[in-house]
């Protein structure tokens, strides 16, 4: 298993083969194509993240002291952003999780095409992971 | 059609967009189309350069400075009343009052106007397709007096039940607020027929003009509506500065917004007695350069041929409309008889917000969501649209532009598996 550090390096030079936004934007499109949909039982109330343009539901679970996610959107371009965070964020350790800082997300320059309300989309989804992770801290502690 | 054409041929735009700088800029390396005329026009240099020549060459605090740049500044300050009284043709330039937006006037009349005159048990009545500034200000204020907000309700087409209105209109109705024209449908609404009916009853009435203000000649003693709102950004003006118009008769009795200066008469400890209309709503130093400069967005509304931009509006509404429905996929959201230059479409299967950014990728503007209108996404039963809007600076180009991209969006982004 590859480290957060890793996993993000890996995608800030794919990202760096694209020179136009339009490119960057196509290949969001076609991870939010490829993501495994959320179980229909998962997309309920309580997994919606709020702070959304969207409707995003995610769910985690663990197996043994790694923390896995799995998410859905209406928006395949906000699924495709997903992809990118459980490709980095899920099978990691809570204190893994809770420790990074995510940079990849400013370098790959995803934020800068965002209005502030998208950016903040972005960034709530980062929180209910690492809330998942620091939940998970704290049951197991 | 005949009259059209002879309108467009008159209706040079190739001159008009010289005026809007930005209408050569660059999205994405690409060639702007700016179609999110409803959230907020372009503007023309002479608005543009209004501002910076007020702060060169005249910035001072105005009504309070015995000299020469003060003078100067309230001057200039002091005619753009005028200007909007003539724009607007109200009776008087007491009857209009600077404000920040159309937002702020909605709230300032709610919260003068209806705190006084609204009680526990009486009702507000609007339209279905309210922008959220003329939903929320009037149930603040119904809460707060134990009053209840009413619905004029509309039908799929976006077009407002009519019939609905005998039966809604009662002893207990003290004012209506209905938006001329829908930002997120375009629809425009018969709004002179509401205010007949309602002053049959007494009935005071509030027009939300911020979409229709620049999409029409507006006349305020012809439509005879108590109060108007527009929004300056909405109209080739600055962003930060509008207008209330309000009948004298009703501003005079109400009590003033907001305390501070220039708002008052004279202040002691004991008693403050307020100034006259428009002043006596105007408190503390008001917008001064945005206020000039919506001046100079009015002079260059006043001097097109207004006619000759709204057939030309009107025409891109057609082609677009045309153009977009036979897309295979598209599917157009307010369909109403009478329309101001604004298309809203849903695609199936296929989220706005991504056709949205697909768009984008493209140098091409346009809004997603549910444009501040979320009760009428919610009566037509979708999350959002996309809504291109037109201004008389757009092109048939531009629409073409258009169409040919959400084509390509929906081959791009129609689900793998359907």
């Amino acid at each position: 298993m590859k480290t957060i550090t890793e996993l993000e390096q890996q995608i800030v030079e794919d990202f760096e083969l694209f020179d136009e936004w339009e490119e960057k934007y196509q290949y969001i499109i076609e991870l939010g194509q490829k993501l495994k949909p959320l179980a229909a039982e998962y997309k309920m109330d309580g997994n919606k993240i709020k702070g959304c343009q969207s409707s995003v539901w995610l769910n985690a679970y663990n197996e043994g002291d790694k923390i896995f996610f799995e998410a859905d959107s209406d928006s395949t371009f906000v699924k495709g952003e997903i992809a990118l965070l459980i490709n980095v964020l899920s099978g990691q350790s809570a204190e893994e999780i809770l420790s990074n800082e995510l940079g990849f997300v400013d370098r790959i320059g995803l934020r800068q095409h965002m209005a502030q309300t998208r950016a903040n989309g972005l960034a709530a989804m980062i929180k209910q992971m690492k809330l998942y992770a620091l939940g998970f801290q704290h049951k197991t502690a | 059609m005949s009259t059209t054409d002879k309108n467009i041929s008159s209706f040079n735009v190739a001159q008009i967009r010289e005026d809007f700088p930005i209408l050569n800029e660059k999205a994405h390396g690409k060639p702007l189309v700016y179609f999110d005329n409803a959230a907020t026009s372009q503007k023309p240099q002479i608005v543009i350069d209004a501002i910076t020549n007020y702060y060169s060459h005249y910035n001072a605090n105005i009504h309070r400075g015995v000299h020469f740049l003060s003078q100067k500044a309230s001057n200039a300050f002091d005619d753009v009343r005028f200007k909007v009284k003539h724009f607007l043709n109200s009776r008087s330039e007491r009857e209009i009052i600077f404000v920040k937006g159309t937002t702020e006037a909605i709230n300032l009349v709610a919260a003068t106007y209806g705190r006084q005159n609204i009680h526990a048990g009486d009702e507000v009545l609007i339209t279905a397709m309210e922008h959220h500034s003329n939903i929320v200000p009037w149930q603040l204020l119904c809460e707060e007096k134990g009053a209840k907000l009413k619905v004029i309700p509309m039908n799929d087409a976006g077009e407002l039940m009519m019939e609905e209105l005998d039966f809604l209109i009662s002893n207990k109705t003290k004012i209506i607020s209905v938006v001329h024209t829908s930002n997120s449908l375009g629809t425009v609404n018969p709004v002179k027929e509401i205010i007949t009916k309602a002053h049959s009853k007494g009935i005071p009435v509030f027009v939300d003009g911020a979409q229709s203000t620049v999409h029409s000649i507006i006349d305020v003693q012809d439509l005879d509506c108590d109060f108007f709102a527009f929004s300056g950004h909405k109209m080739l003006g600055p962003t930060g500065v509008g207008c209330l118009y309000g009948k004298a008769e009703l501003l005079e009795q109400m009590p003033p917004y907001m305390g501070g200066g220039e708002m008052i008469s004279s202040v002691s400890f004991e008693k403050t007695t307020f100034n006259e209309i428009p002043f006596k709503f105007e408190a503390g130093t008001p917008n001064i350069a945005d206020v000039i400069a919506l001046g100079f967005a009015i002079d260059y509304l006043m001097q097109m041929d207004r006619e000759a931009s709204f057939n030309y509006e009107h025409e891109l509404l057609t082609y677009a409309m045309h153009h977009l429905s036979t897309i295979d996929g598209v599917r157009l959201i307010g369909t109403a008889k009478n329309k101001a230059s604004v298309v809203s479409f849903v695609l199936n299967d296929i989220n706005a917000f991504d056709a949205g950014m697909y768009l984008d990728t493209k140098g091409i503007a346009v809004r997603t969501g549910h444009h501040c209108t979320e009760p009428v996404m919610t009566r037509l039963n979708i999350p959002g649209t996309i809504r291109a809007s037109f201004m008389f600076y757009n092109t048939k180009e531009e629409i073409d532009a258009l169409v040919e991209h959400v084509r390509k969006a929906i081959a791009f982004l129609k689900p793998q598996h359907a």
